[in-house]
């Protein structure tokens, strides 16, 4: 390495790991609220996709939520389905074309509030399919309300005065849901709070995948990410408060690995 | 080909797989539940799969991710089974993946659910409504054949009657223009190279190739369902030229009228037959030529009145429009009812020009 002796700051500015945009993304433009997770959760599956060597072997199924944008920077064969539906979809996809890397974009509204009986019942089939969940506990498309995954006392625009559940129910805890059913052969969530746990969550993401390729069953890769926009706390508060709320009903982590058992 | 002794949803569910189905998903409901146990039985044979969904919404669902994927696919159902699924109907119309639904009906209270673009958005579902069982076969080849032409949802409208009758029938292969390759299928191969596939209701293409936006987009598909309502229109006549009634009836209930009409023409009644093979589009020009003459119509449906408005909507005069069917279920509500019978029609009819002579 040899080593410029200088007085003056370099006149580019160093690269920040961020600013590497991964092949699958055709732009690093994206309109989603800043301090929002979605983004870089969806980064990560990019590069994990592109590392497995998928790029031209995957389709994806989103749903609706501020991460559905994405279909239009996504250089990757995209559908943007109906409202929770994306598991049937990716399984009518799959089950016709099992060569290819199927896999599902859903926020936790359109998982657990619109779409849950599809995403158990595709896991119930055990589909070959990677269904990644952003959980931030709220409809951040619609602006910030309760869903099934709201956590207890978490105040929405639907929920002033927090989450009651004596009032609104409980949570539903998809995870450990999906990993107690036979079909599922992956199940972890992550979440995109700071830099290690982006880096534990890429790992699981790559799991996700393998198993579909293994063909070993449905996995289902959640990951919190912040929504400071529908939580109503400044950008910058969005890690904290989300680690605060939602990491406490939701603990990181691998859930189930059927590869591991073996 | 040799004829075979089939049941109706045999036939429907053979010719639909020589048609090159390969996909369908279903959910039980009487009477098309017999439709999903023999794509159960037989689809696994032809490198094809049916998946027993655990609803209507999940089935249809399926079937637009196969055939996002390219494939032939299906679902069926009929009356609230087909209300579940408008929602996807919909979305197939609105972002033009084509699919065949099956609506094998109680009776003839789906029409405007069949015609009228049952979900959200500008489109309407080109719907067949075939005869009887050797038109079936065909229907069922045709079906899939103008939803991937025009890649749109096509509903193929039966009942009990051609879901259970047993008919010796053989399966004509039809003659079909070749269509060109779905190069918008989503085989998954185009990642990364800039040109990756859409398919998207919003029609907003991607950062590097816009597409023209959800306003310009459903313009567009709204004039896509006008130019087809100009070509495929469809509809079978008889008797129409010297017809002073003319009754109009579709499906079984065109069968039966038709029937009719032969006998009491042999009988000297100036009657006449329109059956609409499309519902939709209506074949609404053919209906005005047929009518132009006729000193009434009579529409014959087993419902409390639905095709009749698309009738007033095609003749010269709507008070010459009258109906003479009615809501007519057999005891179980699940099946047609005792007005679809060749006797109570002939009275209908009758009974309508005598009415008007006195
Ligand atoms: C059938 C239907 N109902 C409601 C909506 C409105 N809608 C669009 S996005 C959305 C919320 C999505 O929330 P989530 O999946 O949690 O994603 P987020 O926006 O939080 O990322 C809703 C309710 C819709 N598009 N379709
Ligand atoms: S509303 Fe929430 S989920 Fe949507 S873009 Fe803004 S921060 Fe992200």
């Amino acid at each position: 390495m040899s080593i410029v002796m200088t007085t003056r700051p370099p006149e580019a500015p160093s690269n920040k790991v961020a600013s590497f945009k991964p092949t699958l993304l055709q732009t690093e433009e994206h309109h989603l609220c800043p301090g929002c997770g979605e983004p870089v959760a969806i980064r990560l599956v990019l590069e994990v996709i592109e590392e497995l060597g998928l790029a031209q072997k995957n389709v994806s199924i989103i749903g609706h939520g501020c991460y559905g944008s994405f279909i239009m920077t996504m250089d990757v064969d995209s559908t943007l389905c109906l409202h929770g539906r994306a598991p049937a979809v990716a399984t009518g996809l799959k089950r016709m074309r099992p060569e290819v890397a199927v896999w599902t974009l859903q926020g936790d509204g359109d998982m657990t509030s619109e779409g849950l009986a599809e995403i158990l019942h595709a896991t119930a089939r055990g589909e070959n399919i990677t269904c990644i969940l952003l959980n931030n506990g709220v409809f951040g498309d619609t602006g910030g309300q309760m869903t099934a995954s709201s956590v207890i006392g978490q105040r929405t625009k639907n929920t002033l005065e927090g989450r009651d559940a004596a009032y609104h129910g409980h949570p539903i805890v998809i995870g450990n849901m999906v990993a107690a059913m036979p079909g599922s052969a992956y199940v972890a969530r992550g979440s995109v709070h700071n830099a290690a746990s982006i880096a534990a969550t890429r790992r699981l993401i790559r799991k996700g995948f393998q198993r579909q390729m293994e063909k070993k069953g449905l996995s289902l890769v959640e990951i919190l990410t912040m929504c400071p926009t529908g939580w109503f706390v400044p950008a910058s508060g969005g890690a904290d408060y989300m680690m605060e709320s939602l990491g406490k009903t939701y603990p990181l982590g691998e859930i189930k690995d059927i590869s591991a058992s073996e | 080909m040799t004829m075979r002794l089939m049941d109706g949803s045999e036939a429907i569910v053979e010719a639909a797989i020589q048609a090159g189905l390969r996909f369908y998903a279903g959910y039980p409901m009487s009477p098309a539940t017999e439709l999903l146990e023999y794509m159960a039985e037989k689809l696994p044979h032809h490198e094809g799969v049916c998946i027993n969904a655990a609803t209507e919404i999940e089935g249809v669902n399926m079937a637009l991710g196969a055939a996002a994927g390219g494939f032939r696919a299906a679902s069926g159902s009929c009356g609230q089974g087909l209300a579940l699924m408008q929602e996807a109907i919909a979305e197939a119309a609105l972002n033009e993946t084509p699919i065949v639904i099956f609506n094998m009906a109680r009776n003839q209270q789906d029409y405007f659910q069949a015609t009228r673009g049952g979900g959200w958005g500008d489109y309407r579902t080109i719907t067949l409504a075939p005869k009887d069982l050797h038109e079936a076969v065909e229907h069922a080849q045709l079906a899939f054949h103008l939803a991937d032409k025009y890649r749109v949802p096509v509903i193929f409208m039966g009942d009990n009657l051609l879901a259970r009758t047993q008919m010796g029938t053989t399966l004509p292969q039809l003659d079909l223009e070749p269509l060109p390759p779905k190069d918008w299928q989503l085989d998954g191969t185009s990642g990364g190279t800039g040109k990756s596939r859409q398919i998207w209701t919003f029609g907003c293409g991607k950062t590097n190739d816009p597409g023209p936006g959800p306003s310009k987009h459903w313009e567009r598909i709204a004039a896509k369902f006008d130019a087809i309502a100009e070509v495929e229109a469809r509809h079978e006549q008889g008797f129409v030229d010297d017809a002073e009634t003319l009754v109009i009836a579709f499906g079984s209930g065109g069968k039966f009228v038709e029937h009719v009409v032969r006998e009491m023409r042999a009988d000297g009644h100036k009657v006449g037959y329109f059956r609409p093979i499309t519902l939709w589009p209506f074949p609404g020009d053919a209906l005005e030529a047929a009518s132009q003459d006729c000193k009434r119509v009579l529409v014959f449906e087993l419902n409390a009145g639905q095709m009749i408005d698309d009738v007033k909507l095609n003749v010269r005069d709507r008070k010459l429009v009258k109906a003479i069917g009615g809501v007519s279920f057999d005891e179980s509500g699940l099946n047609l009812g005792p007005l679809m019978d060749a006797t109570v029609i002939r009275e209908r009819i009758a009974l309508a020009i005598n009415g008007a002579s006195q």
